[in-house]
């Protein structure tokens, strides 16, 4: 009992990281369309960059704000600077992203080496949890509890304020948006911003459980295709539903058949593909 | 001049001597090259079947697949597989190579097709790497990330081995060639011109009565199965194999080759793919970062060359036409 318990509380506090990057990719696609490849490197980068803050700091609270507010500034560049001129062209799409993948992940190999690294629990949560009859470690339990209140803010902000009304409004018809006086252009920059801004969250956060290390801008990047491909590209709902699923499964995958840990993720969303194809909570 | 060349289904004159220059020229270089360059030449051909194969879905049915190197690597691993362990000689070994990509272009195309767009472009990435997850997590079978070493150069039976490299070389030249030809055919056939029909409008073919979800299928089986031809020949040209060549970055490089030398060409995306080749061997003698300069070519192209290397002339040449 005792085992998927922990396991289970593993499996949603890995989900929730998995939301963070998720909630990013769905939230750029959903108002630009875009399909970031370059998601990954956001996560990877905010890692570095936190673990960077936090050996010159020694504040983990810094090292998040810092991190991931840095990492909005490069996607604010990127969207900016390349993106832009690219609406609604999917191949130049591809390639410019894939292209700022492929930098950054030699970027970051050079500067900080092919060695995984390890980054120090935050100190109010380095301690275990008695939860009845075992313990469990506090920082899993609040990353949970930090991917809840995410939620509740990303929904927050998108159905009970006036800058979700707008992005809602874009969604749905970019070009009334724009003749009803919307900055529509604004809010593409923003709306990428903030999700480079969690996606860099996820690599600090995760960074005390997962490690920090070279390659994991394409391992992330690959399970939150995963997640949008079963919750549903461009829905909130299904990045949350679909990040704790995923989570569940890699992490239930990796303890029963190490060998086909990946199977246990594609399997299911082979399953989702071929009964829905646009994911749990995508539009059709 | 330049309107009637892309418009007329007969190529001008100048074009049919031309290839038989680069034809005969592609036969004298082995006595020409060193066996550096001439393993260079070969890995040219190899990665320019992949990308024309890449290019009848992007090109010609406007499909964008981002896990292309799936079926090359699929159909690496089987010839490696039944080389080694069965030692199935090229006979059998590189036609079974050949069914195992277009029996997984087969599958993942039925799943694949249900979408468009960014799904249609995240899902053939996903599956491409269920294939490098099984590739690399099933050592006792694959060998996992150390691959599959000492597959056998071909021996095409009654005395001749392409042990030797120029043999070796003619042996890809045929093939890639012959794959060339069959892909030229393809896109020139009325199969060809209803696949470009669907890549500019699918509810107009549809109302002309093209069964249009077969057509798509029938297009990525092929794709996949040509793709499964260049891998099969890269396996037995590094007489190695592993999850190497299932990465997201190897089908990330075809799309460029692709696009880097112009979709919708055939021709370009040969171009391309030579030049990948070339840029990959020279920058890696002076350099490990090879990934941040191929990083750096990605957004050149999608800047200043969105259209490719033909497209780039094409353009000069229809500015010079019409002045």
């Amino acid at each position: 009992m005792t085992f998927w318990l922990v396991q289970t509380l593993n499996g949603i506090s890995f989900g929730m990281l998995l939301f963070l990057l998720a909630a990013g990719l769905s939230l750029i696609f959903g108002l630009m369309k875009i399909l970031n490849l370059t998601h990954g490197s956001f996560y990877l980068l905010g890692g570095y960059l936190g673990l960077l803050v936090l050996h010159r700091t020694g504040s983990f609270v810094l090292a998040v704000l810092a991190a991931s507010l840095a990492i909005a500034v490069v996607g604010v560049v990127i969207e900016r600077f390349f993106l832009r001129r690219f609406h609604l062209q999917e191949l130049p799409q591809v390639l410019v992203t894939f292209g700022f993948l492929f930098i950054f992940s030699d970027l970051t190999t050079l500067i900080w080496g092919g060695n995984p690294q390890t980054m120090p629990k935050p100190e109010m949560f380095a301690n275990s949890l008695q939860l009845g009859s075992f313990f469990y470690p506090s920082y899993r339990l609040f990353i949970i509890g930090f991917g809840l209140v995410v939620a509740v803010l990303l929904w927050w902000l998108q159905e009970g304020t006036r800058i979700g009304a707008m992005v809602r409004a874009s969604v749905d018809d970019e070009e009334v948006a724009r003749a009803l006086g919307i900055n529509v252009s604004l809010l593409f920059t923003l709306v990428f911003a903030l999700g480079a801004f969690l996606a860099a969250l996820g690599g600090v956060m995760g960074g005390p459980i997962v490690g920090v290390y070279p390659g994991a801008d394409f391992e992330v990047l690959l399970l939150g295709f995963v997640v949008v491909i079963i919750g549903g590209l461009g829905s909130l709902k299904g990045a949350l539903a679909g990040g704790l699923i995923v989570g569940l499964l890699d992490n239930f995958g990796k303890v029963f058949f190490p060998e086909l840990a990946l199977f246990t993720i594609f399997a299911p969303m082979v399953l989702i593909l071929a009964v829905r194809p646009a994911g749990l909570f995508g539009r059709e | 001049m330049t309107a009637r060349f892309l418009i007329s289904k007969t190529p001008p004159r100048w074009l049919g001597a031309l290839t038989i220059v680069a034809v005969l020229a592609m036969l004298v270089l082995p006595l020409l090259l060193s066996n550096y360059y001439l393993g260079l030449a070969t890995q040219m051909m190899i990665f320019a079947l992949f990308a024309m194969s890449l290019d009848l879905l992007i090109g010609y049915t406007g499909m964008a697949s981002l896990g292309h190197a799936a079926y090359f690597g699929i159909a690496a691993y089987a010839t490696g597989l039944l080389a080694l362990n069965l030692g199935w000689n090229v006979w059998l070994a590189l036609p079974a190579g050949l069914f195992a990509a277009a029996l997984a272009a087969a599958l993942f195309g039925l799943l694949a097709l249900r979408t468009r767009g960014s799904y249609f472009l995240m899902i053939t990435l996903a599956l491409s790497q269920v294939v490098w997850g099984v590739a690399s997590g099933w050592r006792s079978m694959t060998g996992g990330d150390d691959g599959l070493p000492d597959v056998p150069r071909p021996d095409l039976g009654f005395g001749v081995s392409l042990g030797a490299d120029a043999a070796f070389y003619y042996f890809v030249l045929l093939m890639a060639g012959a794959g060339a030809f069959l892909l030229v055919r393809i896109v020139a056939s009325p199969f060809g011109y209803a696949l470009r029909g669907i890549r500019e409008s699918e509810t107009r073919m549809l109302a002309l009565g093209y069964a249009v979800r077969r057509y798509r299928l029938a297009a990525f089986v092929l794709a996949g199965t040509f793709a499964g031809l260049a891998g099969c020949l890269y396996v037995y040209y590094n007489r190695f194999v592993s999850p190497d060549y299932l990465q997201v970055i190897r089908s990330a490089e075809v799309l460029l080759m692709v696009i880097m030398g112009g979709a919708g060409t055939l021709i370009g995306p040969a171009i391309g793919a030579a030049l990948i080749v070339l840029l990959e061997n020279v920058i890696s003698a002076y350099t490990e970062r090879w990934l941040l300069v191929l990083g750096v070519i990605y957004i050149l192209v999608a800047l200043f060359a969105p259209r490719g290397i033909v497209g780039f002339v094409r353009e000069l040449r229809a500015k010079r036409g019409a002045s």
